[in-house]
């Protein structure tokens, strides 16, 4: 009996109207946790009721604290009739339970119905009390904290390293019970959304014994996932990497470094990780990953290690000695042969499988870890494909755990630490892959390949030339439509050539741009009923110690003909003009190298290597050389359409307008001179294609046209705030399931030239996406310039000042974005009527706006909550980490055209969503949510019925933060409103 | 100005296909500011961009018709500065319209006659219609509110001091059905009304005189105009009314190019006025107060062409001479009663 869980219900304000006669309400609130249920009074005929309840308690074991969340029910009280629920709150205490987070959740939440959306706010608060239980054999990891950031958050030290941590647990999808046939669309997601709470708390607490076992206190870049396999279960999984974290004492510097041997000792636990887990798996009759594989370091002794895998992408310096290159795998599985779906030994086995096949792909690389790793899942129908990559690494052992990860013996050569990392792992004659190595352009001592691909963000100390950039690949695939064994079997065919086409691309578009790095990788396949789509994202960097890329040059298969050489040269001039464009735009101007050591005999060709294999359930394992099997330079040969529309859409990437960065990474390389404005956008898509039958490179055009007019709608929403830095671009493509597909065989063609560009039909796509948007100041105009941005509403007398850039003319149309929204808006229109008018009235109703001190009313004003996928704020500093937001919401409407169509539906949704987990951080007590993800957003339809759902998953960090120092403060246009705006941007 | 509105859930289907227009026209302007010369936009782009907008507006309407919310609600995290000026936006209106509403019953049946007004002004009708919401919405608020109209109007509303004086007056009119359509008061723009209901706000209305009054500033004080009867006296009393004549020619002789026009017409310049003042206990004349001082006063100034600066020296002797008169008794009545309608005849005397 280790807790007391206290509510108290205090007010609720702005609710709807139940009552139709008297236009009022007399609303209760229903407090549930666990099995326990607390009522407060009817509060009688009021919108805005004052409940002020006692305080409910509950005593209940720390177990359950961590899986179940707090239920708030509001309802309207009815004499006569049922009482007709409002809507809930349901509130996670989880970050009550750690010392160090929050103490008290209290505030305003929004009252959330998956019919209505936001109805009305209620004012709760919650306390736990925790009795000291030291209990060996508890289930219950009350303590461990639980980061989404994938580095060590900002005021922690690590001290140790324990490695990786997974869990998975299934569940039946209540959307899929018998009982579903009969009740109301609004208890079944309820219910849905309860389980999907319930299944992450409870994988949490998991998660949590398992690091207690290993030594640690903490998981770092903890990602969750949930899978809607339809029939056969849902599935929820995490993976994470545990840590041993050290608060800082801010103001205190460390000086000593956490390499100090003296740690290890430390920590000792009396039980190994790997057995541990194995234990675990007995006693609990669930399965975990057992340790199957002895690895023998090169040096070290051999050690027994589980996966050596890490879903960090950001290290502490030192940590990451050599890095290999890309590593990634993937499955395509059957869910109907599950034997019984509703236990995880099947999905772990599948899940074991892959890490297995990572591992020894990691290992051909001569590394011991692999970093940046993350998983994923695509679903269509029955098919399913487990994807998972990582980047192959040496890791520096001292920050490791003993046994985790091995010895690694050459460690002692003492790298440069801003091109160590480059160096290659392996051994030089004996290379996994062909590949063209060269001495390191920085030190000079060791070789370095000419390539390099990773999946984690660029190292800080890394020398880089220039700046980064956006680079990403675009692929359709058609496939034909198939059931069972035969459809499988055609996409695990079809996902090599995907793999390869894609690296393609990524390989010309970087070599376009005169870089030699990517960082950040990320590629994505998903399936759909009848076709594959592939994006990769990464972010380009030039290495400084890394060789030149060469051109590219085109080659032609027949050369006799004049007009035909004649267009290759035209073409291949095309090329050459745009790579000196790009090292223009990029900043690109690398020194000079003439010596061409090369250290091996292998000539020029491509090398970044990413190993894969698909196995079909099988497990055979197929090996492909992505390595193109050219012998000299690098060169495309057009010599049928495809490489024709290869160098086509190599050329036809629109270059990114002046003023504005993109990048897939946390920071922009080559960008060091920061603002504190920040603000976030997601914006989601959906598209139709018509049922004509598309071609691959129909489709690829479409594709790739798809996300070029998102990047382009997103530099056009922002053109007033350049120089700015879209940062952490992060798209997701899903292909979603036929069945909603098929009802729409009606083919109107819509008038809209907005909702529709294809008459409607065969495949939907959602993209999702979001980013961060930093502004950034190049060259050294600081203080004033900033003002430019966040005064700009203030009014003339700012405006004035920073005259010589700002762009008065555009500036007056766009206060931000919010504002921006609305405002070019009314401007729009008010141009439309009176163009005259404009201009005066303008300037009355800034300066008036300027000298109003009007305050607005109700009392005090809701905090400022800023989000960003960033694991950090610039310029800002993060005081405390008050706990994990995890959240699932599902909306459903049966008048999808009366809320504005898909666009409109998805629009507010999103809204709603931001506006519940500001809420909730702010009771917290936070003030922002860093490592903010949209991990999940499922969009189904049926507009026959005029009907659509959409489940949406978000998780982050709370935190607090304070601004670095206060001469910079900056009002809170830039600093507020923006976070607010959902760009839900929908094409239907 | 904005003139796309969102009515309520269940018009929104009939409405949808109106949605578009406003986009593409928007779209169109855009194009023809050079939008597309920005960032590389194409139209697509761009009307993805503006639908987006479009979309993000209709959100934030819903809450712009109680702005009170707008500061506590939880959906959008809007600094202040832009809740003000979104609010301000929001409520402006085009003078031109609110001059053809004026006076006239914010109801349904007005509300058909936008369509005529749209077409006489050149504003959009859905201009027009937001316009004539925002009205009708403010006056259903205050209408039964106690205390001063022009706070009211700005606590309920969160509008600047300027624009809630403009909503004041057009509350203040429509409440007391002011004939302002009259083909002679044509002439008479927004501003003029405006300001003429400010001064009857704040001299005429029972709040004006005691402010700890807990009563409407809507209505005028009835006690008032029923005393304003007694002003009869004026033009009743051959004697006062002949030596009011000769105090003001006094006053005026040598002052005036038009003295000679002034003194054959003052008795009924002066009849003119005080009849105005008797009168005004009917509902009915007090509707047509403006008409009146138009046709009684102002047009026969205006025959003689008298200047602004002539009328305003003859109306402020006119008043104070009153005082000179021993058997006057109703000073305070008369100077509450002169001040307003000799700034209301400043205000309206022009082309």
């Amino acid at each position: 009996m280790p807790g007391k869980l206290k509510a108290k219900i205090v007010a609720g304000r702005h609710l709807p109207v139940m009552d139709r006669a008297s236009d009022l309400t007399d609303a209760f609130v229903e407090v549930k946790f666990g099995n326990t249920t607390f009522k407060t009074d009817v509060y009688p005929k009021s919108l805005n009721p004052q409940w002020n309840s006692e305080w409910f308690k509950f005593e209940v074991d720390d177990e359950d604290l961590q899986d179940e969340p707090l239920q708030i029910t509001v309802l309207d009280h009815d004499t006569y009739s049922a009482n007709d629920a409002i809507g809930k709150v349901y509130i996670d205490i989880d970050p009550l339970l750690s010392s160090e987070a929050a103490t008290v959740i209290s505030g305003w939440f929004p009252i959330y119905d998956t019919i209505h959306g936001i109805r009305g706010e209620i004012n709760v608060l919650v306390k736990v009390d925790l009795f000291n239980d030291l209990n060996r054999f508890r289930q219950s990891s009350c303590g461990v904290k639980f980061f989404c950031t994938t580095s060590i958050p900002r005021c922690y030290r690590a001290a140790l390293v324990h490695g990786f941590v997974e869990e998975l647990v299934v569940n039946e999808d209540p959307e899929y019970q018998w009982i579903d046939r009969i009740r109301t669309p609004r208890a079944s997601n309820e219910a849905r959304q309860r389980l999907i709470s319930l299944m992450s708390g409870e994988l949490q607490r998991k998660i949590g014994l398992k690091v207690l076992e290993m030594g640690g206190n903490a998981v770092v870049g903890y990602l969750q996932c949930f899978d809607l396999e339809g029939e056969s279960g849902l599935v929820v999984r995490a993976i994470g990497t545990a840590c041993t974290l050290d608060k800082l004492i801010p103001g205190t510097e460390i000086k000593e470094s956490p390499l100090a041997h003296g740690c290890r000792s430390s920590h000792n636990s009396p039980v190994h990780s790997a057995c541990s887990s194995q234990r675990l798996s007995h006693s609990q009759n669930f399965s975990v990953s057992v340790p199957t594989l002895v690895f023998t370091g090169t040096g070290g002794s051999p050690r027994i290690c589980e996966f050596p895998f890490f879903t960090l992408t950001c290290f502490p310096p030192g940590f990451l000695v050599h890095i290999g290159g890309v590593v990634s795998a993937r499955s395509v599985k059957l869910l109907d042969r599950i034997h019984n779906p509703d236990e995880p030994e099947t999905r772990d086995a599948w899940w074991e499988e892959i890490r297995q096949e990572i591992k020894s792909h990691a290992k051909a690389l001569g590394c011991h870890a692999v970093v940046g790793y993350s998983e994923s899942t695509t679903i269509c129908e029955e098919v399913c494909i487990l994807s998972a990559s990582g980047t192959a690494a040496m890791l520096n052992p001292r920050f490791m755990r003993e046994g985790s990860v091995c010895v690694y013996s050459r460690f002692d050569d003492a790298s440069p630490p801003s091109c160590g990392f480059c160096h290659i792992p392996y051994d030089e004659f004996n290379m996994p892959f062909p590949a063209q190595l060269t001495y390191c352009y920085h030190c000079r001592r060791q070789k370095v390949p000419d390539v390099l691909f990773t999946t984690i963000d660029l190292p800080a100390e890394a020398a880089v030339t220039g700046k980064g950039c956006l680079i990403q690949a675009r692929l359709c695939r058609t496939k034909k439509k198939a059931q069972g064994e035969v459809n499988a079997t055609a996409i695990s065919n079809l996902l090599p050539f995907m793999e390869y086409e894609l690296h393609t691309q990524l390989m010309n578009k970087l070599k376009l741009r005169c870089m030699n790095a990517l960082f950040g990788l990320r590629i994505q396949i998903s399936v759909g009923e009848n076709m594959l789509l592939g994006l990769a994202s990464a972010t380009g960097v030039y290495l400084s110690a890394l060789p030149a890329p060469g051109g590219i040059q085109i080659a032609g298969k027949t050369p006799s003909d004049l007009s035909y050489d004649q267009h290759i040269s035209t073409m291949q001039k095309r090329i050459n003009d745009t790579i000196v464009m790009n090292k223009e735009l990029y900043n690109i101007h690398p020194p000079e190298c003439i010596e061409e050591v090369v250290g091996s005999p292998i000539p020029d060709r491509q090398r970044s290597r990413l190993f894969r294999s698909t196995s079909e359930s099988s497990d055979e394992l197929s090996e492909l050389d992505l390595s193109h099997g050219k012998k000299d330079a690098f060169v495309l040969e057009i010599d049928d359409t495809d490489a024709v529309e290869d160098i086509q859409s190599l050329l036809t990437d629109a270059p990114i307008p002046a003023g504005f960065y993109s990048c897939n990474t946390e920071v922009m390389p080559g960008i060091y001179n920061w603002t504190s404005g920040l603000q976030m956008f997601t914006s989601v898509r959906v598209y139709r294609l018509n049922n004509a039958n598309l071609t691959n490179q129909g489709l690829n055009k479409i594709f790739t046209d798809l996300c070029e007019n998102l990047l382009k709608s997103l530099y056009f929403k922002l053109r007033s705030m350049i120089p700015c830095c879209l940062c952490h671009l992060n798209f997701t493509v899903a292909v979603p399931e036929e069945e909603l597909i098929q009802v729409r065989r009606h083919t109107p063609k819509n008038t809209s030239p907005i909702l529709s560009i294809f008459p409607r039909n065969i495949l939907v796509s959602i993209r999702e996406l979001e980013f961060s948007v930093c502004f950034c100041f190049p060259g050294s105009g600081e203080n004033e310039e900033q003002l430019q941005f966040s005064m700009e509403l203030c009014g003339e007398s700012t405006s004035s000042n920073n005259q010589p850039t700002a762009k008065a003319s555009v500036s007056s149309v766009d206060y931000g974005s919010f504002a921006d929204r609305c405002s070019t808006w009314l401007e729009l229109l008010r141009l439309k009527a009176h163009t005259i008018r404009r201009g005066s009235v303008k300037t009355k109703v800034r300066s008036r706006s300027l000298r109003s001190t009007r305050s607005l009313p109700c009392g005090a004003p809701v905090t400022v909550v800023k989000m960003t996928p960033l694991s950090f704020l610039p310029r800002t500093r993060i005081v405390k980490y008050l706990g994990i937001i995890n959240m699932f919401f599902i909306r459903e409407t049966t008048s999808l055209r009366e809320e504005g169509g898909v666009s409109g539906f998805l629009h507010s949704f999103i809204a709603e969503v931001f506006a519940m987990v500001r809420a909730h951080v702010a009771a917290l007590g936070g003030n922002a949510v860093v490592s903010y993800s949209m991990k999940e957003c499922v969009f189904m339809e049926n507009p026959n019925k005029n009907q659509a759902q959409c489940l949406i998953n978000v998780s982050g960090d709370a935190v607090i933060f304070v601004r670095e120092s206060d001469q910079e403060a900056i009002p809170p246009l830039i600093t507020s409103g923006q976070t607010s705006t959902t760009g839900a941007d929908g094409t239907t | 100005m904005p003139c796309y509105w969102w009515r309520d859930h269940g018009t929104w289907c009939s409405v949808l296909p109106a949605f578009c227009q406003p986009v593409s026209d928007a779209v169109k302007v855009r194009m023809d500011e050079g939008a597309l010369l920005e960032c590389e936009a194409n139209p697509e782009v761009l009307t993805s961009d503006t639908m987006d907008q479009f979309r993000t507006f209709q959100m934030c309407e819903r809450l712009l018709h109680s702005p009170t919310k707008l500061g506590s609600q939880l959906l959008y995290q809007i600094p202040a500065q832009n809740q003000i000026i979104l609010i301000e936006r929001y409520y402006e209106f085009d003078s031109v319209f609110a001059r053809e509403v004026l006076g006239k019953k914010l109801s349904k049946g007005t509300k058909k006659d936008l369509d005529d007004i749209s077409c006489k002004t050149g504003i959009t009708l859905k201009s027009c219609r937001r316009q004539f919401d925002n009205f009708k919405r403010v006056f259903k608020v205050v209408e039964e509110l106690k205390g001063p109209l022009v706070e009211n109007i700005q606590r309920h509303f969160l509008l600047s001091d300027t624009l809630a004086r403009d909503y004041a007056a057009i509350v203040f009119f429509a409440n007391s059905r002011f004939e302002t359509g009259k083909r002679k008061l044509q002439y008479l723009s927004f501003q003029d009304f405006a300001f003429c209901a400010g001064q009857l706000i704040s001299y005429w209305t029972i709040g004006a005189m005691d402010s700890m009054m807990e009563d409407m500033d809507v209505d005028l004080e009835k006690e008032f105009l029923n005393e304003l009867k007694d002003l009869k006296v004026l033009v009743n009393d051959k004697d006062m009314m002949d030596q009011h004549k000769i105090l003001v020619c006094a006053a005026l002789r040598g002052k005036i190019k038009v003295y000679k026009l002034m003194e054959v017409n003052f008795k009924n310049l002066s009849r003119a006025l005080i009849n105005l003042a008797s009168k005004l206990t009917h509902t009915k004349d007090v509707r047509d107060l403006f008409i009146d001082l138009v046709e009684k006063f102002i047009e026969p100034c205006r025959y003689d062409r008298w200047t602004v600066a002539e009328i305003t020296l003859f109306l402020t002797h006119y008043t104070n001479a009153a005082h000179c008169l021993g058997t006057f008794r109703h000073q305070m009545i008369w100077d509450r009663y002169m001040g307003v309608i000799k700034s209301c005849i400043l205000q309206m005397y022009h082309e």
